[in-house]
C-alpha cells in the first residue's frame, strides 16, 4: 500500500521519540493498543502549573501509519492546553496524514493516548490536591 | 444457520477435541473432493464446492485457539477487536511494550537464543490464557473476562508471529 509522503516523513523521521519521567508528577501518561493490528503505543506528555503541555514523548510499536500518527500528535501537542489536547479528533489527524480507511484505527489510537495521557495527568493532579 | 462447529460436528465451546477437529474436517474435504463429482450436475459441483470452503475457513478458524475464542464470541454478537475498543490493561500494555523492545533489541543484535527464549515465554503466556479461556466460555461463561482475555491472546499471536518473522530472516 502507497503511504502519503507525509506519513512517510514521520516514519522515517519520527519526531519526540523516548519517555519522560513516569514519577514526574506534571507526566502524564497514556498507553492503548488495538489487538486488531497487534499495535501498542505509548504517549507521555509534561504539563505545566498553568496546564499547557511543555513536551511530549511517544513510543509505538506498529505499522508506519500508527508511528505517523503519534509522531504528529506529540508535535501538536506542544503549546496546547490539556484541554485543547483532549478536544484533537482522529479525523484531523487522519486528514492531515491523507489516511487510507484501513488506516483510520492508527488514528483512533492516537487520539484514545491522548485521552489517555490526559486523563492520567488529571488523575494525578486531582491525587496531589486530595493530599 | 449452521456455524462452523456444526459444520465440523463439534461442541460449540473453547475447548475442543483437536483430533475430532482434524478427522471430521479431512472426512468433509474427502467426500467433497472435485474427483468424485466429475460426472455430477452443475448445482452439485457448486453445492460441494461450498461446503469444501466453509470446512477450509471453519477448520483454520478453529484449529487457533485465538481464532476460536475470536470466533465463539462473534457467534454472541462481540467484536472483540473492534477498532474503537483500544483500553487494555496498562500492566498487559507494559509487558506488551518490554517484550517489544525485547524483541527490537535481540533482532538488531542477530540474537537467536534470546528470540527462541522471548517465543517460548510467549508460548507459555498464551497457554496460560487458553487455560483461563476454557473456564470463562465452558464452566463459568464470563463473556466480559472472555473478551479481555481473548485480546491478550490475538495480542500475544501478533509478537509470536514477528517473533518467528525474525528468526527467519536470521536463518
Amino acid at each position: 500500500m502507497a503511504y502519503s509522503d507525509k506519513v512517510l516523513d514521520h516514519y522515517e523521521n519520527p519526531r519526540n521519540v523516548g519517555s519522560l519521567d513516569k514519577n514526574d508528577p506534571q507526566v502524564g501518561t497514556g498507553m492503548v493498543g488495538a489487538p486488531a493490528c497487534g499495535d501498542v503505543m505509548k504517549l507521555m506528555i509534561k504539563v505545566n502549573d498553568n496546564g499547557v503541555i511543555e513536551d511530549a514523548k511517544f513510543k509505538t510499536y506498529g505499522c508506519g501509519s500508527a508511528i505517523a500518527s503519534s509522531s504528529l500528535v506529540t508535535e501538536w501537542l506542544k503549546g496546547r492546553t490539556i484541554e485543547e489536547a483532549y478536544a484533537i479528533k482522529n479525523s484531523e489527524i487522519a486528514e492531515e496524514l491523507a489516511l487510507p480507511p484501513v488506516k483510520i484505527h492508527c488514528s483512533v489510537l492516537a487520539e484514545d493516548a491522548i485521552k489517555a495521557a490526559v486523563a492520567d495527568i488529571k488523575a494525578k493532579q486531582a491525587a496531589k490536591e486530595a493530599a | 444457520m449452521q456455524n462452523y462447529f456444526s459444520l465440523l460436528h463439534l461442541t460449540q465451546q473453547f475447548a475442543i477435541d483437536i483430533k475430532a477437529l482434524e478427522s471430521n474436517y479431512r472426512k468433509i474435504q474427502s467426500a467433497s473432493h472435485p474427483d468424485r463429482f466429475v460426472s455430477a450436475s452443475p448445482a452439485e459441483k457448486l453445492q460441494s464446492m461450498q461446503l469444501a470452503t466453509s470446512a477450509n475457513e471453519a477448520y483454520s478458524v478453529l484449529k487457533n485457539p485465538a481464532g476460536r475464542a475470536k470466533y465463539l464470541l462473534e457467534l454472541r454478537g462481540i467484536n472483540a477487536i473492534a477498532e474503537t475498543n483500544t483500553a487494555m490493561p496498562a500492566d498487559f500494555l507494559m509487558q506488551q511494550m518490554a517484550w517489544r523492545e525485547r524483541l527490537e533489541e535481540a533482532k538488531a543484535a542477530k540474537d537467536l537464543a534470546d528470540l527462541e527464549a522471548l517465543a517460548s515465554e510467549m508460548q507459555a503466556e498464551a497457554k496460560a490464557i487458553q487455560d483461563e479461556l476454557i473456564d470463562l466460555f465452558d464452566v463459568t461463561k464470563n463473556l466480559a473476562k472472555a473478551t479481555d482475555e481473548t485480546r491478550k491472546l490475538i495480542f500475544i499471536d501478533k509478537v509470536c508471529a514477528d517473533i518467528h518473522h525474525a528468526i527467519e530472516q536470521i536463518e
